[in-house]
């Protein structure tokens, strides 16, 4: 038998995967091991991922391993003979609010439902709503000393608890307790994260993993119901613009950003919004908890292609502001040569890129500390497959 | 106008000492005079009922507001000559995450001078700013009060206060002769009110003239005059250590946040403040007349909250958001609580929202503030020659 440290060798040598993984002392330290490596699946080699996809067919059941590794020939593996993947029941569901204190759509609203449960009650469902950063809450500030929905990641999440750590790892690790341990089958099925934002985002769904069919279901069903408005879908998945949300601790995470609305304001037609969005999903869960099988769809999404900064000086002051022609132009085709940026006193910079792109979060006043001015995307269409629940045994997906 | 009012006009005019305003309560017209002149200006706000009469009551149902300014006797006040605006300040960062300030106060701070004029420029709470906040203690743009000004400094004592010790030194001190002649401190606001000059006084020429002077000359955002009727000891702002003083008030933008359209009405404006004194301070005459939409504060309105945890339990309607200067009658919605119902506006007086929805207010216990509408008179001005 191995031991972990030689595993971890042996697997960053690639030699004889077969013969280690036989040799597994656990599968939960051989997949611990691979976390800890961080080897994204497209990394390791052709052989081991055909082998590694069908030993965890057999021997493992988590659906969060999947998304950790975003393995694609796993879930091809699991649909059944008429192609309809099976999920189990969402029988636990979140709600988070707060998780920037100053967001205030989300703090009204979950602290309205915890007061009083019964618009968001929906049969056969346990939904929990839940203020994710009560400090930052009571102060009105995106945060205390770090970024929540920033801190969810794999070493914070595994760090020795302490009060040395920042307040928000310390509530990461808390909430990965309660709602996870992220990756696990024991994890939450639904987690809703409300955020607003200053930009003219209207109604956007955040979508992490374009794999994920039951959350792509979900959209559709969402965008089909609030139509003629609109609810754009941003895929956040991006080897290195993805980020580590407090939703991600659940099995299908799903980001909700109204905007645009200022920090530390509450907009009556941004909280009414937030909430219809959110009966609907709510909506969509209670009848895929009934049986109601969703045929295969298609569902047009935005993914993140790139972080614009703004144009700054040698001691990183900013020197421009967004253009008057590309404020308050989320989702609208930018196109080489299309105004970007104005100086101060006035002068024109221009997008430079190859081709169209989307602009998104424009000017949102959270990220000029993370030297954003925009994200530009490019538009996808993905297709999900049918799905319905499980009913009979379980070899979920 | 009606012979009614034609009559209340001259049973005042004989009963004129100094300026006075007063309000005519059956029909809502205000009547301001000037001086022991006869010189008469009339301010009308009419109310035009469904059936589209005149209506000389206070009651709801409005489709249209019309505001006219009238000059009944041919006679102008008095011209009046002031000292020329020899030192002048730019204030941003008053509030550190008000942005257009702090930037156009960065851009401007190359300039020393205007014409004959030196221009001093200030970042006034650079901890603030630096944390991209509002304010690290307490609000700097509240201790600017004689008592505030004069508090003795204790280890206890916040850092806004004794910055505002510090900018009282450098600008003021507040109301004595080595005072800035003329303070302008830039602000942003969430809410919809354009671009506004709050000042106190309805007698400051010299603020006054620069109003109209912007609201001439600036049309890509409407301009306005916001007038808050306190003495000078009780003035509680940056603007009120300077002999002349006034802030610009723009909006709507977030916090945080420099949208380019914003910054460039706000430096519009300060670019026609500092051409006005130019233009003053080398002799040129400016013409008297009347400024309008000017609005005096009466009072303020809370949200509903939950008297155990005094939380807010609704949100500023969506026929009220975004509609600062509109007017509000009797019957109109407030509030949308979060439960549903509509809350609606209670008062007898129609009268004009303003702040609407401003995030910094929500501590300070402030939905909006309502405001009345009038007219003011202002007399030629030119600069003292010694």
């Amino acid at each position: 038998m191995y031991n972990t440290t030689e595993l971890c060798s042996v697997v960053s040598g690639h030699s004889s995967p077969a013969a280690i993984l036989c040799k597994c002392t656990t599968r939960t330290a051989f997949i611990s091991q691979l976390v800890k490596k961080r080897q994204p699946w497209i990394l390791l080699p052709g052989n081991f991922q055909r082998l590694l996809s069908r030993v965890l067919k057999l021997a493992l059941s988590s659906e969060g391993l999947y998304q950790l590794f975003n393995i694609p020939a796993f879930t091809t593996a699991m649909t059944s003979s008429t192609n309809v993947s099976c999920f189990h029941e969402a029988r636990r569901v979140a709600i988070f609010g707060g998780t920037h204190g100053n967001e205030m759509s989300g703090v009204t609203l979950v602290n309205l439902w915890i007061q009083n449960g019964k618009e968001i009650h929906r049969k056969g469902v346990e939904t929990k709503p839940f203020i994710t950063n009560p400090r930052a809450v009571e102060k009105c500030t995106r945060y205390v000393d770090t970024d929540l929905n920033r801190a969810f990641t794999t070493e914070n999440l595994s760090a020795p608890s302490g009060d040395d750590l920042p307040y928000e790892v310390q509530r990461a690790q808390q909430i990965n307790e309660i709602f996870g341990p992220k990756g696990s089958p024991e994890a939450y099925d639904v987690i809703f994260d409300l955020h607003n934002t200053t930009s003219n985002m209207g109604c956007t769904l955040i979508l992490e993993s374009s794999k994920d069919h039951f959350n792509l279901q979900m959209m559709h069903y969402i965008k089909k119901a609030i139509a003629p408005d609109s609810c754009p879908v941003l895929l956040t998945e991006h080897p290195l613009l993805k980020y580590s949300t407090s939703r991600s601790v659940a099995k299908h995470p799903v980001g909700l950003e109204v905007g645009p609305q200022p920090q530390g304001v509450l907009r009556s037609n941004i909280f009414e919004s937030m909430r219809v969005v959110l009966k609907h999903a709510l909506d969509f869960i209670e009848l895929f908890n009934e049986g109601l099988e969703f045929p295969p769809c298609t569902v047009d999404v935005f993914r993140v292609s790139e972080k614009m900064d703004y144009p700054r000086d040698t001691n990183g002051n900013i020197i421009a502001m967004v253009h008057p022609n590309l404020q308050d132009c989320d989702w609208e085709p930018l196109n080489p040569g299309d105004p970007m940026f104005q100086t101060f006193d006035g002068t024109t910079l221009r997008y430079e890129g190859a081709g169209t792109v989307y602009p998104t979060f424009i000017n949102e006043a959270a990220y000029y500390e993370k030297q954003q001015a925009f994200v530009t995307t490019r538009r996808e269409t993905l297709a999900a497959g049918a799905i319905k629940k499980n009913i009979g045994q379980s070899y979920s997906v | 106008m009606s012979a009614h009012h034609i009559t209340m006009a001259l049973v005042m005019c004989n009963a004129i000492e100094s300026s006075k305003m007063t309000i005519c309560l059956h029909c809502g017209y205000y009547f301001i005079f000037y001086n022991t002149s006869l010189s008469l200006s009339l301010s009308l706000s009419l109310s035009l009922s469904l059936s589209l009469s005149l209506s000389l009551s206070l009651s709801l149902s409005l489709s249209l507001s019309l505001s006219l300014s009238l000059s009944l006797s041919g006679q102008q006040m008095e011209p009046v000559s002031l000292p020329p605006q020899s030192r002048v300040a730019l204030c941003g960062g008053t509030h550190g995450n008000e942005m257009s300030g702090v930037y156009l106060v960065r851009e401007l701070q190359k300039l020393e001078k205007v014409g004959s004029a030196t221009l001093t420029t200030v970042i006034s709470n650079p901890r603030a700013v630096q944390m991209c906040k509002r304010y690290t203690d307490v609000d700097l743009n509240r201790c600017f009060t004689d008592a505030i000004l004069s508090s003795p400094v204790t280890d206890a004592t916040p850092y806004e206060v004794r910055r505002a010790q510090e900018l009282n030194t450098l600008l003021g001190p507040k109301g004595s002769a080595g005072a800035m002649d003329l303070v302008c401190d830039l602000h942003n606001t969430t809410a919809n009110m354009g671009l506004s000059l709050i000042s106190y006084s309805a007698q400051d020429w010299v603020i006054l003239h620069i109003y109209r002077q912007i609201q001439r000359k600036i049309t890509s955002a409407p301009v306005r005059f916001i007038l808050l009727d306190l003495p000078l000891a009780d003035a509680y702002s940056q603007d009120s250590l300077g002999k002349h003083g006034f802030s610009i008030e723009v909006g709507p933008q977030p916090h945080g946040v420099v949208r380019a359209d914003i910054f460039n009405i706000m430096k519009e404006a300060v670019d026609q403040t500092l051409d006005w004194v130019q233009c003053f301070n080398s002799g040129s005459a400016f013409e008297g007349g009347e400024v309008d939409d000017v609005y005096t504060f009466v009072k303020s309105i809370d949200y509903p909250r939950d008297p155990e945890t005094n939380q807010i339990t609704a949100a500023i309607h969506p026929q009220l958001q975004d509609r600062d200067f509109c007017l509000l009658h009797p019957g109109d919605p407030m509030f949308l609580m979060f439960s549903g119902e509509i809350v609606k506006y209670e008062g007898v007086e129609v009268l004009h929202p303003y702040f609407v929805n401003e995030c910094a207010y929500y501590e300070k216990s402030i939905a909006f503030h309502l405001a009345r509408k009038m007219t003011l008179t202002i007399p030629p001005l030119r600069v003292k020659r010694d």
